[in-house]
């Protein structure tokens, strides 16, 4: 390796020649710059999590708890509704499955790495597949958790809004929510789960893409002429970095 | 590489089972703890002690994802740092505003 032929020399390793990080120009950039989108989630984490607590929280017990536009929402309140089981309350069990799903996906991911070091043409393809089917499940499953947010519940929500012309207040009634009106909550939390899911659905959609990227180069034989599968595994540290990143959201927008 | 006209010679390597049996433990392990923060997320109140457990459970799984997945734990000692220390800023960023955030407002 690198590190062994600068012993021989006494120029330090930073002098030229050799890679002090053990790992190409393209895979370090692929690190920073998986940094940097880690200082942009926690921005968006962090600050819902300050517009939280400047909300009133739900005061009394889980039970009791009714949709308002006053007081920050309970998580698994608003999250509880599962594909074709209509009316049933199934707390968080929906977004569970979603975070298997791209548990699973990653660890596809690292099998397909494996498979690249072996030059294992056929175990990458393989791999690949089932890693961009879990992506692709993945973003289903948030197209059809988005509708039912956006569609909204069947009992409306009302909300008490001042008439400036005729001075008293009206009653008016909210299903759904978009970022105009929000059901569930304060505005601000519409918003919040609009953005924060959406950058990471986003993210998830760009992964896919890399991801049927490097497939067809698998299948093409170019890693194969080329000598190595290195771009699988700059892939991959995205498409784990996009796991990562669904486990600060899971905890922090699901469950706390 | 020279240029032949014929697709290179590759030799595949065998599966190298120690390794994939520890990444499927890896995600077994994943899997698990997501189960323990289900199970407390319908058992215990909500309060700062909940929140707390939430908190180091995430912090472990992500160790697990970068470590093992991203194999973060076996590059070189420089390259390491270089990713982790940089995360202090994050921290920096969430104590200043809950800080920040905890000040009254001279208003009020």
């Amino acid at each position: 390796m690198a590190h062994a032929a600068t012993a021989v020399s006494e120029k330090s390793v930073w002098d030229g020649g050799t890679s002090p990080m053990g790992a190409s120009y393209g895979k370090l950039m692929m690190w920073f710059f998986l940094l940097s989108d880690a200082f942009t989630f926690s921005g968006l984490l962090i600050t819902y999590g300050l517009v939280r607590a400047s909300h009133p929280a739900f005061e009394g017990l889980p039970g009791d708890f009714e949709f308002s536009t006053i007081h920050w929402p309970i998580p698994e309140k608003v999250f509880e509704a599962v594909p074709f089981l209509h009316g049933i309350s199934l707390p968080l069990v929906f977004v569970g499955i979603m975070t298997f799903i791209l548990i699973m996906s990653s660890v596809t991911m690292v099998l397909a790495v494996e498979a690249g070091h072996r030059m294992d043409r056929k175990a990458v393809e393989k791999w690949m597949l089932w890693t961009i089917l879990g992506g692709l499940t993945f973003l289903g499953c948030q197209a059809w958790e988005w509708t039912h947010f956006i569609v909204g519940t069947d009992t409306a929500t009302v909300k008490e809004v001042f008439n400036v012309e005729t001075g008293v207040w009206d009653q008016i009634k909210i299903t759904g929510a978009n970022l105009h009106v929000n059901q569930y909550g304060p505005q601000d939390f519409a918003d919040f789960f609009f953005f924060i899911t959406g950058f990471h659905g986003f993210h998830v959609f760009s992964g896919v893409m890399f991801n049927f990227l490097i497939y067809y180069n698998t299948v093409t034989g170019v890693y194969e002429r080329r000598g190595h599968y290195e771009m699988i595994e700059k892939v991959g540290l995205y498409w784990h970095f996009v796991d990562l990143v669904w486990v600060f959201v899971f905890t922090f927008f699901y469950l706390v | 590489m020279a240029h032949h006209g014929h697709e290179p010679q590759v030799t595949v390597l065998p599966p190298d089972k120690a390794k994939i049996k520890k990444l499927w433990t890896v995600a077994a392990i994943l899997g698990a703890i997501t189960g323990v923060e289900f199970i407390i997320a319908f058992t215990m109140p909500h309060g700062a002690a909940k929140t707390f457990i939430f908190v180091i459970l995430t912090i472990v799984k992500a160790g697990y994802i970068v470590g093992e997945f991203m194999h973060l734990r076996y590059e070189v000692k420089v390259l390491f740092w270089a990713v982790l220390i940089p995360i202090l800023f994050i921290v920096w960023m969430l104590v200043a505003f809950v800080y920040e955030g905890m000040k009254m407002p001279v208003f009020m």
